[in-house]
């Protein structure tokens, strides 16, 4: 059992990580990131990788929903934004691909700054439906224009990095990880700063936050810039993974995609955008798995599949929900929770 | 030269159209007056109820006079069930979370049909006449209109019920004030049932009249997209607006349909969806609430 966390100075007070086992276990998770690729298949390397993705963007639409309070459904219509940005610079420009993968960011966040405009009018439900006009119009414009390949959409060459095509999930794993994991640290920080506490602040409750001198529309466009480059850049990754491009690649299902995953995983924390993003996109592969387990006694068995995952997204969502609305981090909580008290009991 | 009868034809098509956004929207409404829950599976319900039909017909061989109301009973009572087991339990949490359970259980609905049926597009038994209609010299297909009727009569008699009928003054009392209601002795949560009952009746019923148009397929939720369009242009909760809106819309699209080209018509209907967002955030005849800390 843990007796007390005893803080004596305001800078162990204020740290993001409290303890010291806090601390260990984490170098601990980041050794096994660091090992991963050199022991995992392609595989895993490629799931490793889609995870990373998609927790990126999922951490950027849990700063705008889980701690803003503002619901998007138009993430996936941002990511978008990203990657045909990353398409365009490296087909038309050829700019090297970290100023790319910027650019990506600073064009989504404007595109995302506007979109939120309707933010400061209409809030909630509203503004859930004005972000699906929102990405309808996008997704039209990329099917329409002639810069952005119109229907067949775009094909783009690998990144390159010091004279290497990285074209290969082991080589893009070493690009993608540490860039998702800068954005969480980033993420986890901005919640010790005035920006992320006044995005807290209005959350709560709006009306008080402006009475606290908050000025709204400032702080929910910046909420929208922010979640929007975190979608842009997690885009233009995803655009480098898989190099092909089309209006069909971020239908409105992956927005309500990441939001299931940060329900999922738990509004509102860090480590919920994580732990819900991962296991999201883990989901259909273990539905892969167990359907490959019943096909030698149900012949369609694997036409079942697609179906089958569809009814367990919504089952995912609607259970979590009813049954565990703050989400995996709340389970994980849970866990501490009994450890740290044991062999007392809640 | 414009080309008046085309025009008069167009209008006439969307109108019809129009009058079956208008039906949904008002189950949507029902919906979201009596229990304040924004349902985003309506499409998904539509569907069900398209499917429902096409089991009892083609799947029973029942005649098109039986299988309608066994679909929009089955409709009713799937209604009912959702709201016992699903929307029951999310009383008093964020309107945010009510709304995506019932985005996931559009999503199980589509994985369910998907399940049963396969997910290529199927067509309804014919049970519409189709002798084709004339009003003055523009032409409309005979299903349009007779959607037209069927969709004006049931809607005119939801406006009856909600003006005289016991539940639906029961309904109305408990839009206004769910304390009150209470208070007064009104059984405010078999209000709650029986408006999900009736909406997803009439949803499964819209839907029969929809897939008789245009075939039923598992992406027949898309229909809802719209239909949330016109909710939000009238106003979440205003029966005139889910017609005023549903017609608007309806002409929206057959228009942009017709003189941009199809891929233009969700762009007509989400770029007005925006423009009524920016002016009138709460619709056209939807209640201002005001709020207070």
């Amino acid at each position: 059992m843990r007796i007390a966390t005893l803080k004596t100075s305001y800078a162990g007070d204020e740290a993001l990580f409290d303890t010291k086992l806090q601390r260990s276990l984490l170098a601990l998770f980041g050794l096994v990131l660091a090992v991963f690729p050199f022991v995992a298949g392609p595989y895993w390397l490629f799931m490793a990788c889609l995870v990373a993705i998609n927790v990126a963007s999922a951490t950027g639409l849990n700063i705008l929903t889980g701690y803003t309070g503002l619901v998007s459904l138009g993430q996936a219509a941002f990511m978008g934004v990203g990657a045909y940005t990353v398409a365009i610079l490296e087909l038309r420009v050829g700019t090297p691909f970290p100023v790319n993968l910027l650019a990506a960011g600073a064009t989504t966040a404007l595109v995302g700054a506007v979109v939120g405009l309707p933010s400061l009018r209409v809030k909630g439900l509203y503004l859930a439906i004005a972000t699906i006009g929102a990405s309808v119009i996008l997704h039209f414009v990329f099917a329409n224009w002639s810069l952005t390949g119109e229907a067949r959409g775009l094909s783009m060459p690998p990144a390159r990095l010091f004279g290497n095509d990285l074209d290969q999930p082991f080589e893009l794993y070493w690009v993608i990880v540490p860039i998702t994991a800068a954005m969480i640290l980033g993420a986890a920080n901005l919640f010790r700063t005035r920006i992320g506490r006044a995005f807290i602040a209005i959350r709560d409750r709006d009306i008080s936050a402006e009475v606290l001198g908050i000025p709204l529309l400032r702080y929910k466009l910046t909420s929208f810039a922010i979640s929007s480059f975190y979608a842009g850049v997690a885009g233009g990754l995803w655009a480098y993974f898989f190099r092909v491009v089309t209006p069909e690649s971020f239908p409105l299902i992956n927005s309500i995609f990441y939001l299931a995953a940060i329900i999922v995983g738990g509004m509102g924390t860090i480590l919920g955008g994580i732990l819900g993003a991962a296991f999201m996109t883990m989901v259909p592969e273990v539905l892969k798995l167990v359907v490959g387990w019943f096909s030698p006694y149900f012949p369609d068995a694997l036409a079942a599949l697609a179906p089958i995952r569809t009814i367990v997204f919504g089952a995912l969502i609607v259970g979590f929900l009813i049954f565990e609305p703050q989400g995996l981090a709340e389970i994980w909580a849970r866990v501490r929770r009994f450890f740290h008290l044991w062999p007392f009991k809640t | 030269m414009t080309d008046w009868l085309f025009l008069a034809e167009v209008c006439l098509a969307g109108i019809g159209a129009g009058a079956l956004y208008a039906l949904t929207g008002v189950a949507f409404v029902l919906i979201y007056k009596a229990t304040r829950v924004v349902n985003l599976a309506i499409g998904e319900i539509l569907m069900l109820g398209g499917y429902a039909f096409l089991g009892f017909a083609a799947g029973w061989g029942l005649p098109a006079w039986a299988a309608l109301p066994l679909a929009v009973l089955c409709g009713g009572l799937f209604g009912a069930v959702v709201e016992r087991t699903l929307i029951r339990p999310m009383l008093g949490e964020s309107p945010i979370s009510v709304f995506m359970v019932t985005v996931g259980l559009g999503s199980m609905l589509v994985g369910a049909v998907e399940l049963g049926w396969g997910a290529d597009p199927l067509r309804l038994p014919e049970f519409v006449p189709n002798r084709p209609v004339f009003i003055g010299e523009a032409y409309l297909a005979p299903k349009v209109a007779y959607g037209f009727v069927a969709a004006s009569l049931v809607i005119a008699a939801f406006v009856l019920a909600f003006r005289f009928s016991r539940s639906g003054v029961a309904l109305r009392a408990t839009a206004g004030d769910q304390g009150a209601a209470y208070s007064v002795g009104i059984d405010v949560p078999r209000v709650f049932s029986l408006a999900w009952t009736a909406a997803c009746a009439t949803a499964a019923g819209a839907g029969v009249l929809v897939g008789s148009i245009g075939g039923i397929s598992p992406t027949m939720g898309v229909f809802g997209l719209s239909v949330l369009v016109v909710v939000i242009v009238g106003g979440l909760d205003s029966i005139m607006g889910a017609l005023v809106g549903g017609l608007l819309v309806g002409l929206i699209e057959a228009l942009a349909g017709a003189f941009l080209g199809g891929e233009y018509k969700l762009l007509a209907t989400f770029g007005l969806l925006i423009l009524i967002l920016m002016l009138r955030p709460y619709g056209l005849f939807g209640t201002h609430e005001i709020e207070r800390l």
